[in-house]
């Protein structure tokens, strides 16, 4: 049992990581990844959401949306099933999820707050997110994996970004062609890092 | 001498400001700064002179690599003659025609080796040195920077990566790659984030899985099959190499299939060391490869698998098979990708090292790690840099209230 989960928790973070195998929430991992210490805040902000939302949407889906899942409610109810209503309440989850955490940051750590700025409500549309969610639901993970998988997503997310706003701090002293510069460059150095993440296609744990 | 350097200063206003060639000054400043020394000196004080220079680091790695390279030669050939002895037939071609005018195919002689494998090695070396050199200076020329001689150790470094049954025009495709994106589009020598040797290998490598990898593409002759030490090692365990002639001193000398100079452990590491006394390869990084390695696979001996025999090589045969020697001495200590702080050179090399060491045993779509392993790990530098850095100006500024 442990030795699966870990399996999984590898494979969440540098296998299947979000960013640079599947290249989900691109939107903000482009826009966000100029300083370090605000990817990092974003990072962690996404590992939190994650963390969070996935085994949240795993508890609505196996108690409530499933096919036959609202029979422990009463026997007659074991036909209903729920699942078309999945976006709807998953993206729902996330939202109040990232709300919370908006109002917690601009109390607590408005300097992050200050520097995520937009970003920070858009992560209930980033779509690593949402993803992390369907992919939950599409693997049939129980409740203990979809913990782990939605911190590990999570984590191997925030270690791209972070990696990214790495590489762009030191990019800022290269000698890029004027027509590459800014979003351009940004991508090639994605695609360069994805092919280094490569490195791991193939792992079966 | 003196006929050469006058003919240069000759030709130099036609290719200064105002002359006929201006166009092409990074040309003729490669060639001139590639013979003699460059004219521009340092002239005012509180300057540190050195003899040490960019060009002259560049040129002492390329020169670091030679032991390997010829080394290599030897070995291609030898490992093909033996295929031919056990009875392969030649097959026509451009290369067996030269091969034939000079040497037979006598796996016992020194030079019907050396001759085999210089047929093989330096077609693939020019190529890479023909069209890596084009597109070094298009860019030179149209972005004006200087031809820099770091596309020495780039070119001979891609080709010593390349199996020896590389065809030419992936060899094209390759160093392009690498030079092109790997390089020049952050804008030349020191402004890139990866090795853009291994930028290039790494594109050919899951763009043509077939030609780089598998059993077949590690000795020169066509139709030969026969499975490389670290395959052996994945079906069997190290009883198993060894069953099937692979002695730890084959491997060590190097006398085993394998990419054109990586086999060689012993001349690889003679080269490496030299640059390290030398001071342009970082021991620190070297000694970070080494730990991150013999401590990983130390651990895998020790929780062991019943269905891997891979978690059993202990960490002196990960030291001499595949390009593990060849990596850590000269694309691990690469002064641009790696990390720049000392702490974070111990960081970065045992990053690869434990990286390499998973990747051969846990992955088992990739025999070979080390490579995947420094481009891994040049994606990281940065970022450790930027935390070794934090840290010291955390700490200087808590001595500084202290005081």
């Amino acid at each position: 049992m442990f030795e699966e989960l870990l399996g999984l928790f590898i494979t969440a973070i540098f296998v299947e990581n979000m960013a640079l195998a599947f290249f989900l929430g691109m939107c903000t991992f482009l826009a966000i990844s100029k300083k370090v210490d605000a990817a990092v805040g974003l990072g962690i902000a996404v590992v939190v959401v994650l963390g969070i939302t996935v085994p949240v949407n795993n508890l609505i889906y196996a108690l409530i949306l499933q096919e036959g899942a609202l029979s422990w409610i009463s026997e007659d109810l074991a036909a209903v099933d729920l699942s078309f209503l999945g976006y709807l309440s998953y993206i729902g989850v996330i939202a109040a999820l990232v709300q919370i955490i908006e109002m917690f940051l601009d109390k607590y750590v408005p300097k992050l707050y200050n520097a995520l700025g937009v970003f920070l409500p858009l992560i209930t549309v980033n779509c690593a997110i949402l993803g992390a969610s369907l992919f939950m639901v599409e693997r049939d993970y129980n409740f203990s994996e979809s913990v782990v998988y939605g911190l590990g997503a999570g984590i191997g997310w925030a270690l791209a970004i972070a990696a990214l706003a790495g590489i762009r701090e030191k990019l800022k002293y290269s000698d890029i062609p004027p027509g590459l510069r800014g979003l351009g460059i940004t991508f090639i150095a994605t695609g360069l890092m994805s092919l280094g993440f490569m490195s791991f296609s193939g792992v079966q744990l | 001498m003196m006929a050469l350097r006058k003919i240069l200063d000759n030709l130099e206003p036609h290719f200064t400001e105002g002359g006929k060639y201006k166009k092409w000054y990074p040309l003729y400043e490669a060639i001139d700064t590639f013979l003699y020394r460059p004219g521009s000196v340092t002239s005012t004080t509180a300057h540190v002179r050195d003899g040490m220079d960019l060009k002259r680091i560049m040129i002492t790695v390329w020169v670091c690599t030679f032991p390997a390279m010829f080394f290599g030669m030897w070995n291609i050939g030898y490992q093909a003659n033996t295929a031919i002895a056990g009875g392969l037939e030649l097959t026509e071609n451009w290369r067996h025609f030269f091969i034939a005018l000079f040497a037979g195919n006598d796996p016992s002689s020194i030079w019907d080796n050396f001759w085999y494998g210089f047929w093989h090695f330096v077609p693939v070396y020019a190529v890479t040195f023909v069209v890596g050199g084009f597109w070094e200076v298009l860019f030179a020329t149209v972005r004006k920077h200087e031809v820099n001689e770091g596309f020495f150790v780039t070119s001979v470094l891609f080709a010593l990566i390349c199996p020896p049954s590389i065809p030419l025009w992936q060899v094209a495709l390759g160093i392009t790659f690498g030079v092109v994106v790997g390089k020049e589009i952050f804008g030349g020598t020191g402004k890139n984030f990866l090795n853009p040797a291994l930028t290039g290998r790494a594109f050919l490598y899951f763009a043509y899985p077939a030609a780089m990898s598998g059993d077949e593409v590690w000795t020169a002759v066509d139709g030969f099959s026969g499975a490389t030490p670290l395959s052996l090692a994945q079906d069997g365990g190290v009883s198993y190499m060894i069953e099937n002639g692979v002695a730890w001193s084959n491997a060590f000398l190097g006398t085993i299939q394998g990419s054109m100079g990586e086999t060689s452990t012993l001349l690889v590491l003679l080269g490496g060391l030299v640059l390290v006394f030398m001071g342009i390869a970082n021991w620190r990084i070297v000694a970070g490869v080494m730990v991150g390695m013999i401590l990983s696979s130390a651990l895998l001996n020790m929780v062991g698998s019943e269905t891997n025999p891979l978690f059993e090589v202990p960490w002196y045969w990960h030291l001499v098979l595949g390009g593990f020697a060849f990596g850590m001495m000269f694309m691990a200590t690469d002064p641009i990708s790696a990390s720049m702080t000392n702490l974070g050179k111990w960081w970065f090399g045992g990053l690869i090292g434990v990286m390499t060491v998973l990747i051969r045993v846990v992955n088992p779509a990739f025999p070979e790690g080390i490579m995947l392993a420094i481009l891994f790990a040049n994606i990281f530098s940065p970022l450790i840099d930027y935390y070794v850095v934090k840290g010291n100006i955390k700490r200087r500024a808590a001595r500084v209230q202290q005081a």
